[in-house]
Protein backbone atom coordinates (compact mmCIF):
# COMPACT_ATOMS: atom_id res chain seq x y z
CA UNK A 1 0.00 0.00 0.00
CA UNK A 2 1.25 3.43 -0.92
CA UNK A 3 1.92 5.72 2.00
CA UNK A 4 0.27 9.05 1.28
CA UNK A 5 1.01 10.43 4.74
CA UNK A 6 4.43 11.48 5.89
CA UNK A 7 6.01 9.58 8.82
CA UNK A 8 5.81 12.85 10.78
CA UNK A 9 2.03 13.02 10.27
CA UNK A 10 1.79 9.46 11.56
CA UNK A 11 3.98 10.19 14.57
CA UNK A 12 1.90 13.23 15.48
CA UNK A 13 -1.13 10.98 15.62
CA UNK A 14 -3.25 13.22 13.43
CA UNK A 15 -5.71 11.84 10.93
CA UNK A 16 -7.67 8.63 10.96
CA UNK A 17 -6.46 5.68 13.01
CA UNK A 18 -8.84 3.35 11.11
CA UNK A 19 -8.85 1.76 7.68
CA UNK A 20 -10.87 4.37 5.77
CA UNK A 21 -8.04 5.29 3.46
CA UNK A 22 -7.47 1.68 2.41
CA UNK A 23 -11.21 1.32 1.65
CA UNK A 24 -11.22 4.51 -0.42
CA UNK A 25 -8.05 3.52 -2.26
CA UNK A 26 -9.19 -0.03 -3.13
CA UNK A 27 -12.49 1.36 -4.36
CA UNK A 28 -10.50 3.54 -6.82
CA UNK A 29 -8.07 0.78 -7.81
CA UNK A 30 -10.93 -1.65 -8.55
CA UNK A 31 -12.77 1.04 -10.54
CA UNK A 32 -9.66 1.61 -12.68
CA UNK A 33 -9.40 -2.16 -13.29
CA UNK A 34 -13.10 -2.24 -14.20
CA UNK A 35 -12.72 0.38 -16.94
CA UNK A 36 -11.18 -2.08 -19.44
CA UNK A 37 -12.84 -5.18 -17.90
CA UNK A 38 -16.42 -3.89 -18.06
CA UNK A 39 -15.97 -2.46 -21.58
CA UNK A 40 -14.61 -5.81 -22.73
CA UNK A 41 -17.39 -7.75 -21.03
CA UNK A 42 -20.34 -5.72 -22.33
CA UNK A 43 -19.10 -5.50 -25.93
CA UNK A 44 -17.95 -9.16 -26.02
CA UNK A 45 -21.35 -10.39 -24.80
CA UNK A 46 -23.13 -8.05 -27.23
CA UNK A 47 -21.02 -9.45 -30.09
CA UNK A 48 -22.16 -12.99 -29.19
CA UNK A 49 -25.55 -12.19 -30.69
CA UNK A 50 -28.30 -14.66 -29.75
CA UNK A 51 -26.25 -16.37 -26.99
CA UNK A 52 -27.52 -19.91 -27.62
CA UNK A 53 -26.06 -22.55 -25.29
CA UNK A 54 -23.36 -23.91 -27.61
CA UNK A 55 -22.10 -20.46 -28.58
CA UNK A 56 -22.08 -19.25 -24.98
CA UNK A 57 -20.20 -22.30 -23.68
CA UNK A 58 -17.68 -22.16 -26.54
CA UNK A 59 -17.07 -18.49 -25.76
CA UNK A 60 -16.55 -19.08 -22.02
CA UNK A 61 -14.12 -21.95 -22.78
CA UNK A 62 -11.61 -19.80 -24.62
CA UNK A 63 -8.73 -19.44 -22.11
CA UNK A 64 -8.55 -15.66 -22.46
CA UNK A 65 -12.31 -15.34 -21.91
CA UNK A 66 -12.16 -17.69 -18.90
CA UNK A 67 -9.40 -15.60 -17.34
CA UNK A 68 -11.06 -12.26 -18.06
CA UNK A 69 -14.45 -13.50 -16.79
CA UNK A 70 -12.93 -14.69 -13.50
CA UNK A 71 -11.02 -11.41 -13.07
CA UNK A 72 -14.13 -9.38 -13.95
CA UNK A 73 -16.23 -11.29 -11.43
CA UNK A 74 -13.63 -11.02 -8.66
CA UNK A 75 -12.97 -7.31 -9.17
CA UNK A 76 -16.67 -6.49 -9.65
CA UNK A 77 -17.66 -8.32 -6.46
CA UNK A 78 -14.88 -6.58 -4.51
CA UNK A 79 -15.91 -3.17 -5.89
CA UNK A 80 -19.56 -4.00 -5.10
CA UNK A 81 -18.69 -4.95 -1.50
CA UNK A 82 -16.81 -1.67 -0.99
CA UNK A 83 -19.71 0.36 -2.42
CA UNK A 84 -22.48 -1.48 -0.57
CA UNK A 85 -20.53 -1.09 2.67
CA UNK A 86 -20.58 2.71 2.30
CA UNK A 87 -24.31 2.69 1.54
CA UNK A 88 -25.01 0.55 4.64
CA UNK A 89 -22.75 2.76 6.77
CA UNK A 90 -24.60 5.88 5.59
CA UNK A 91 -28.20 4.75 5.97
CA UNK A 92 -28.48 1.87 8.44
CA UNK A 93 -29.06 2.59 12.13
CA UNK A 94 -28.68 1.54 14.94
CA UNK A 95 -25.03 0.51 15.12
CA UNK A 96 -25.71 -3.18 15.79
CA UNK A 97 -27.91 -3.48 12.70
CA UNK A 98 -25.33 -1.60 10.64
CA UNK A 99 -22.46 -3.90 11.65
CA UNK A 100 -24.63 -7.00 11.18
CA UNK A 101 -25.73 -5.73 7.79
CA UNK A 102 -22.14 -5.21 6.64
CA UNK A 103 -21.12 -8.71 7.76
CA UNK A 104 -24.14 -10.37 6.11
CA UNK A 105 -23.58 -8.33 2.91
CA UNK A 106 -19.93 -9.43 2.84
CA UNK A 107 -20.87 -13.11 3.31
CA UNK A 108 -23.54 -13.04 0.57
CA UNK A 109 -21.26 -11.14 -1.82
CA UNK A 110 -18.44 -13.66 -1.38
CA UNK A 111 -20.93 -16.51 -1.90
CA UNK A 112 -22.19 -14.95 -5.15
CA UNK A 113 -18.62 -14.35 -6.32
CA UNK A 114 -17.63 -17.94 -5.51
CA UNK A 115 -20.70 -19.28 -7.37
CA UNK A 116 -19.89 -17.19 -10.44
CA UNK A 117 -16.20 -18.12 -10.54
CA UNK A 118 -16.86 -21.83 -9.92
CA UNK A 119 -19.51 -21.82 -12.66
CA UNK A 120 -17.01 -20.28 -15.11
CA UNK A 121 -14.39 -22.89 -14.13
CA UNK A 122 -16.87 -25.74 -14.48
CA UNK A 123 -17.90 -24.61 -17.97
CA UNK A 124 -14.32 -23.92 -18.95
CA UNK A 125 -12.87 -27.18 -17.65
CA UNK A 126 -15.36 -29.31 -19.48
CA UNK A 127 -18.54 -30.20 -17.58
CA UNK A 128 -22.01 -29.69 -18.98
CA UNK A 129 -21.50 -30.26 -22.69
CA UNK B 1 -34.05 39.80 20.48
CA UNK B 2 -35.32 36.71 18.66
CA UNK B 3 -32.67 34.07 18.11
CA UNK B 4 -31.27 34.01 14.61
CA UNK B 5 -32.93 31.15 12.63
CA UNK B 6 -30.71 28.17 12.19
CA UNK B 7 -29.54 27.38 8.64
CA UNK B 8 -31.71 24.77 6.94
CA UNK B 9 -30.87 21.91 4.64
CA UNK B 10 -32.30 22.24 1.12
CA UNK B 11 -36.01 21.37 1.21
CA UNK B 12 -35.93 18.38 -1.12
CA UNK B 13 -39.50 18.81 -2.43
CA UNK B 14 -39.04 22.50 -3.28
CA UNK B 15 -35.34 23.03 -3.95
CA UNK B 16 -34.46 22.40 -7.59
CA UNK B 17 -31.46 20.11 -7.40
CA UNK B 18 -28.48 21.18 -9.54
CA UNK B 19 -27.42 18.70 -12.23
CA UNK B 20 -24.23 17.87 -10.31
CA UNK B 21 -26.32 16.83 -7.28
CA UNK B 22 -28.63 14.67 -9.42
CA UNK B 23 -25.63 12.91 -10.94
CA UNK B 24 -24.03 12.45 -7.53
CA UNK B 25 -26.99 10.61 -6.03
CA UNK B 26 -27.56 8.79 -9.34
CA UNK B 27 -24.05 7.38 -9.06
CA UNK B 28 -24.97 5.68 -5.80
CA UNK B 29 -28.40 4.54 -7.02
CA UNK B 30 -26.99 3.09 -10.25
CA UNK B 31 -24.24 1.36 -8.26
CA UNK B 32 -26.84 -0.32 -6.07
CA UNK B 33 -28.93 -1.23 -9.15
CA UNK B 34 -25.91 -2.94 -10.73
CA UNK B 35 -26.02 -5.54 -7.94
CA UNK B 36 -29.03 -6.93 -9.87
CA UNK B 37 -26.86 -7.11 -13.00
CA UNK B 38 -24.24 -9.13 -11.09
CA UNK B 39 -26.96 -11.49 -9.80
CA UNK B 40 -28.33 -11.94 -13.35
CA UNK B 41 -24.86 -12.70 -14.74
CA UNK B 42 -24.05 -15.22 -11.99
CA UNK B 43 -27.48 -16.87 -12.47
CA UNK B 44 -26.77 -17.25 -16.20
CA UNK B 45 -23.28 -18.69 -15.53
CA UNK B 46 -24.54 -21.14 -12.89
CA UNK B 47 -27.34 -22.25 -15.27
CA UNK B 48 -24.85 -22.74 -18.11
CA UNK B 49 -22.63 -24.80 -15.80
CA UNK B 50 -25.65 -26.96 -14.86
CA UNK B 51 -26.35 -27.84 -18.50
CA UNK B 52 -28.42 -26.97 -21.58
CA UNK B 53 -31.88 -27.34 -19.94
CA UNK B 54 -31.11 -25.03 -17.02
CA UNK B 55 -29.45 -22.56 -19.38
CA UNK B 56 -32.46 -22.60 -21.71
CA UNK B 57 -34.80 -21.82 -18.79
CA UNK B 58 -32.81 -18.74 -17.70
CA UNK B 59 -32.04 -17.71 -21.27
CA UNK B 60 -35.76 -17.84 -22.11
CA UNK B 61 -36.35 -15.08 -19.56
CA UNK B 62 -33.34 -13.09 -20.77
CA UNK B 63 -34.51 -13.34 -24.40
CA UNK B 64 -38.12 -12.38 -23.56
CA UNK B 65 -39.19 -8.73 -23.97
CA UNK B 66 -38.96 -8.01 -20.23
CA UNK B 67 -35.51 -9.63 -20.06
CA UNK B 68 -34.32 -7.52 -22.98
CA UNK B 69 -35.81 -4.42 -21.34
CA UNK B 70 -33.94 -5.19 -18.10
CA UNK B 71 -30.75 -5.79 -20.13
CA UNK B 72 -31.18 -2.48 -21.96
CA UNK B 73 -31.71 -0.58 -18.69
CA UNK B 74 -28.74 -2.45 -17.16
CA UNK B 75 -26.40 -1.39 -19.98
CA UNK B 76 -27.59 2.22 -19.64
CA UNK B 77 -27.13 2.13 -15.87
CA UNK B 78 -23.75 0.42 -16.18
CA UNK B 79 -22.48 2.99 -18.68
CA UNK B 80 -23.74 5.86 -16.53
CA UNK B 81 -21.89 4.48 -13.49
CA UNK B 82 -18.87 3.89 -15.79
CA UNK B 83 -18.80 7.44 -17.24
CA UNK B 84 -19.61 9.22 -13.99
CA UNK B 85 -17.05 6.98 -12.26
CA UNK B 86 -14.36 8.27 -14.62
CA UNK B 87 -15.49 11.78 -13.62
CA UNK B 88 -14.95 10.79 -9.99
CA UNK B 89 -11.48 9.43 -10.80
CA UNK B 90 -10.57 12.77 -12.41
CA UNK B 91 -11.74 14.58 -9.25
CA UNK B 92 -9.69 12.17 -7.11
CA UNK B 93 -6.65 13.09 -9.20
CA UNK B 94 -7.40 16.76 -8.47
CA UNK B 95 -8.96 17.85 -11.77
CA UNK B 96 -12.31 19.29 -12.79
CA UNK B 97 -13.60 21.01 -9.65
CA UNK B 98 -14.10 24.46 -11.25
CA UNK B 99 -17.66 25.66 -11.63
CA UNK B 100 -18.16 25.60 -15.41
CA UNK B 101 -16.12 22.38 -15.69
CA UNK B 102 -18.26 20.30 -13.29
CA UNK B 103 -21.37 21.09 -15.31
CA UNK B 104 -19.60 20.45 -18.61
CA UNK B 105 -18.30 17.04 -17.49
CA UNK B 106 -21.79 16.21 -16.20
CA UNK B 107 -23.22 16.72 -19.71
CA UNK B 108 -20.26 14.87 -21.27
CA UNK B 109 -20.84 11.90 -18.94
CA UNK B 110 -24.56 11.82 -19.80
CA UNK B 111 -23.84 12.12 -23.54
CA UNK B 112 -21.18 9.39 -23.41
CA UNK B 113 -23.65 7.15 -21.52
CA UNK B 114 -26.22 7.49 -24.32
CA UNK B 115 -23.61 6.97 -27.06
CA UNK B 116 -22.07 3.87 -25.42
CA UNK B 117 -25.51 2.36 -24.71
CA UNK B 118 -26.63 2.84 -28.33
CA UNK B 119 -23.28 1.54 -29.61
CA UNK B 120 -23.42 -1.69 -27.59
CA UNK B 121 -27.01 -2.33 -28.74
CA UNK B 122 -26.08 -1.70 -32.37
CA UNK B 123 -23.31 -4.31 -31.92
CA UNK B 124 -25.76 -6.71 -30.22
CA UNK B 125 -28.51 -6.34 -32.82
CA UNK B 126 -26.02 -6.61 -35.71
CA UNK B 127 -24.53 -9.79 -34.21
CA UNK B 128 -28.01 -11.18 -33.62
CA UNK B 129 -29.03 -10.61 -37.27
CA UNK B 130 -25.77 -12.19 -38.43
CA UNK B 131 -26.15 -15.35 -36.34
Amino acid sequence: MMALRTPLAGARGLGSAKSGFSHWWMSRVTSIALVPLSLWFVFAVAALGGMDYAAFVAWVRSPLVTALLILSLAVTIYHMMLGLRVIIEDYVRPEALKVTGIIVMNFISILIGALGIIAVLKISLGAGS
Amino acid sequence: MAPRPRPLSPHLQIYRLPLTVVLSISHRITGAFLVLGVLLLVALLVAAAAGPQAYAAVHGHVAAWYGQLILFLSTFVLFFHFCNGIRHLAWDAGYGYEYPTVNLTAYVALGATVVLTLLVWIVAITAWWGS
